[in-house]
């Protein structure tokens, strides 16, 4: 069911100059949040910024006794709304709207799951890590970022049981390099008899060569896109994707038939603007 | 409790908070958040006869305290209305006000007379003010000749309420709502957005695909709320005001400059709980004041004589 809670922040963890870790007090949300959705985030009641914007559900958050309390963001500065977000105080009031959108589908053993991840597009492999770890599905993750210090979290996937597939742009930890280079050894590598299914967030050149790959070896690939969003409900048609449709190709809007799409159904070539 | 019904034509409205053209989606996205039934009504995406496929991302970009739209008027054809959304609204017990749009005459008759042969539909809002696509109307909303020609033409294949959505691009709007009162419209419904344009200064590109957008938000109330009161003296007609309204007191602005019911866009974007609270607060504002009907505050400005001088 869909809610709009005036969250509390709980507790605001800066990870680095730009990212944080946000908490926010919206178990109503938190409890029935599938893996992949997304939450409409207003940080403040004026009009600066004025309309919300989309992010995906990080953590579900529970006490002591696994009742949930609440859910986080994975925060980057860049414009006026994730500079309140990361300037934000415990005990600040953020209008939290959501679930929305459709979820990952996580896959059954003896299926493998592989998420490839690139910097703040690791936010919603948290939710279905959890969701695979508890079907027992064999996990990897392949997650790039730019140094070693922005590896967040990477070693919480490896606590969970995930194989980790690492890569910096400047070689401090992991793999010197794109994140597309360990997942293309790995899919080459792996007999076409082993089923895979892949999972991929990130920049949109990130996600395109993950779903190129992908179908170069027979994969299905489901990618969760970022588009700008007006209103996360299906009325501003702003954040629509090309997609192939019969003969031909559709804006569908990805609040609603997204935000996680067969990567085989985007054309590519027309995801513009994203 | 006050009477919050309003009158649009021979139209009753539950009370005067209508879900905006190109805001609304067809209404039944909104499901999740309010009872379709519960609204004043539900103006639907504007309608051709054929699908359209609309502009390319990115389509909106934010402005201060405001936003630019060019989404170019994606939708699914008056037909595919007709078949697949209509009968849900109808059930839903929604009052829905179809917006249409035609690149000529001819097409907005035909899709007025595809509208006239389905029940459940309330009232036709005949769009000729978009001001993102060359062919979609703007070029009637913006000639008085025009506007008096497709509301005239579209009058004599109709009996449904017809209220033309007319642009503030223009010098004079009180002049296009004359012409739509002589020309048979029973109601006018403004402001559509104010084409307006934002560039990127690093790439020195535009921020729309499109190069130019409409704008809309809280920025433009006042100006909205100006036009509401130049054409509420200018014709007899109902007007359904619009530009801006996120609050009450925003909402009863457009009321006493003269409109009749009000449409809600982007304060639904950032709302969707928005009609509930627009409601309660209405009724609380009109108890507060004493005041029985929504009809006893349309139009009722107060000019101290002062400032009359």
């Amino acid at each position: 069911m869909l809610v709009d809670v005036a969250a509390y922040v709980m507790a605001n963890t800066h990870l680095s100059r730009d990212y944080n870790v946000i908490a926010l007090s919206a178990p109503e949300i938190a409890r029935v949040a599938q893996p992949g959705q997304f939450v409409m985030i207003r940080t403040q009641p004026g009009l600066d910024p004025l309309l919300r914007r989309p992010f995906s559900i990080f953590e579900r958050l529970r006490d002591a006794s696994g009742a949930f309390t609440g859910l986080s963001l994975l925060n980057k500065r860049v414009g006026v709304g994730t500079s309140q977000l990361f300037s934000a105080r415990e005990g600040d009031r953020i209008g939290v709207l959501g679930p929305l959108g459709r979820p990952f589908v996580p896959v059954d053993a003896p299926s493998e799951a592989w998420m490839v991840a690139g910097g703040v597009g690791l936010a919603p492999f948290v939710t279905l890590a959890e969701a695979l770890a508890a079907r027992g599905t064999p996990m990897r993750l392949f997650y790039g970022a730019r140094t070693a210090a922005d590896l967040y979290y990477a070693d919480w996937f490896a606590g969970l049981g995930a194989t980790l597939h690492l890569t910096t742009e400047d070689g401090s930890r992991g793999d010197l390099g794109r994140v597309t280079l360990p997942l293309l050894r790995a899919l080459e590598t792996t007999p076409a008899t082993r089923a895979i299914a892949l999972y991929a967030c990130g920049p949109t050149p990130m996600m395109r060569a993950v779903a190129t790959a992908a179908g170069a070896h027979d994969r299905s690939v489901a990618v969760s896109l970022e588009p700008v969003m007006g209103c996360g409900m299906g009325g501003c048609y702003s954040c629509v994707v090309p997609v192939h449709r019969g003969s031909g190709r559709q804006f569908v809007r990805a609040c609603l038939e997204g935000p996680v799409f067969d990567g085989r159904a985007i054309v590519w070539d027309a995801l513009t603007g994203h | 409790m006050a009477d919050l019904t309003t009158r649009i034509g021979s139209l009753t409205l539950r009370n005067p908070f209508i879900g905006a053209s190109g805001c609304f989606g067809y209404g039944l996205e909104y499901t999740g958040a309010v009872d379709l039934a519960s609204l004043g009504g539900v103006a639907v995406k504007g309608l051709f006869l054929e699908e359209r496929q609309g502009h390319p991302p990115p389509r909106i970009v934010e402005t201060p305290a405001g936003m630019l739209n060019a989404i170019g008027l994606q939708g699914i054809g008056v037909r595919r209305f007709v078949a697949e959304k209509l009968p849900e609204l109808r059930r839903l017990g929604a009052t829905t006000i179809v917006n249409i749009c035609g690149s000529t005459l001819e097409e907005y008759c035909e899709v007025a007379r595809i509208l006239s042969d389905h029940e459940g539909v309330g009232a036709i809002e005949l769009n000729i003010s978009c001001p993102n696509i060359k062919e979609g109307g703007i070029q009637f909303g913006c000639s008085l000749p025009g506007t008096y020609d497709v509301v005239s033409g579209v009058r004599k294949v109709t009996k449904l309420p017809l209220i033309p959505k007319l642009t503030p691009n223009v010098t004079d709007v009180a002049s296009f709502a004359r012409a739509s009162e002589e020309a048979g419209a029973d109601a006018v419904s403004l402001v559509n957005t104010f084409l307006a344009m934002a560039i990127d200064v690093e790439t020195r590109t535009p921020k729309l695909s499109n190069v130019m957008g409409g704008l809309s938000g809280p920025a433009i109330r006042p100006i909205a709320v100006r036009m509401v009161w130049e054409c509420f003296q200018a014709v007899k007609l109902p007007i359904i005001g619009m530009g801006g309204i996120a609050t009450t007191e925003d909402a009863v602005e457009f009321l006493i400059a003269g409109a009749s019911a009000v449409q809600v866009g982007t304060g639904n974007f950032v709302d969707p709980f928005i009609w509930g609270k627009l409601t309660s607060g209405l009724n609380a504002y009109m108890t507060r004041h004493h005041i029985a009907r929504v009809a006893d505050l349309v139009g009722s400005l107060r000019i101290p004589s002062k400032a009359h001088a």
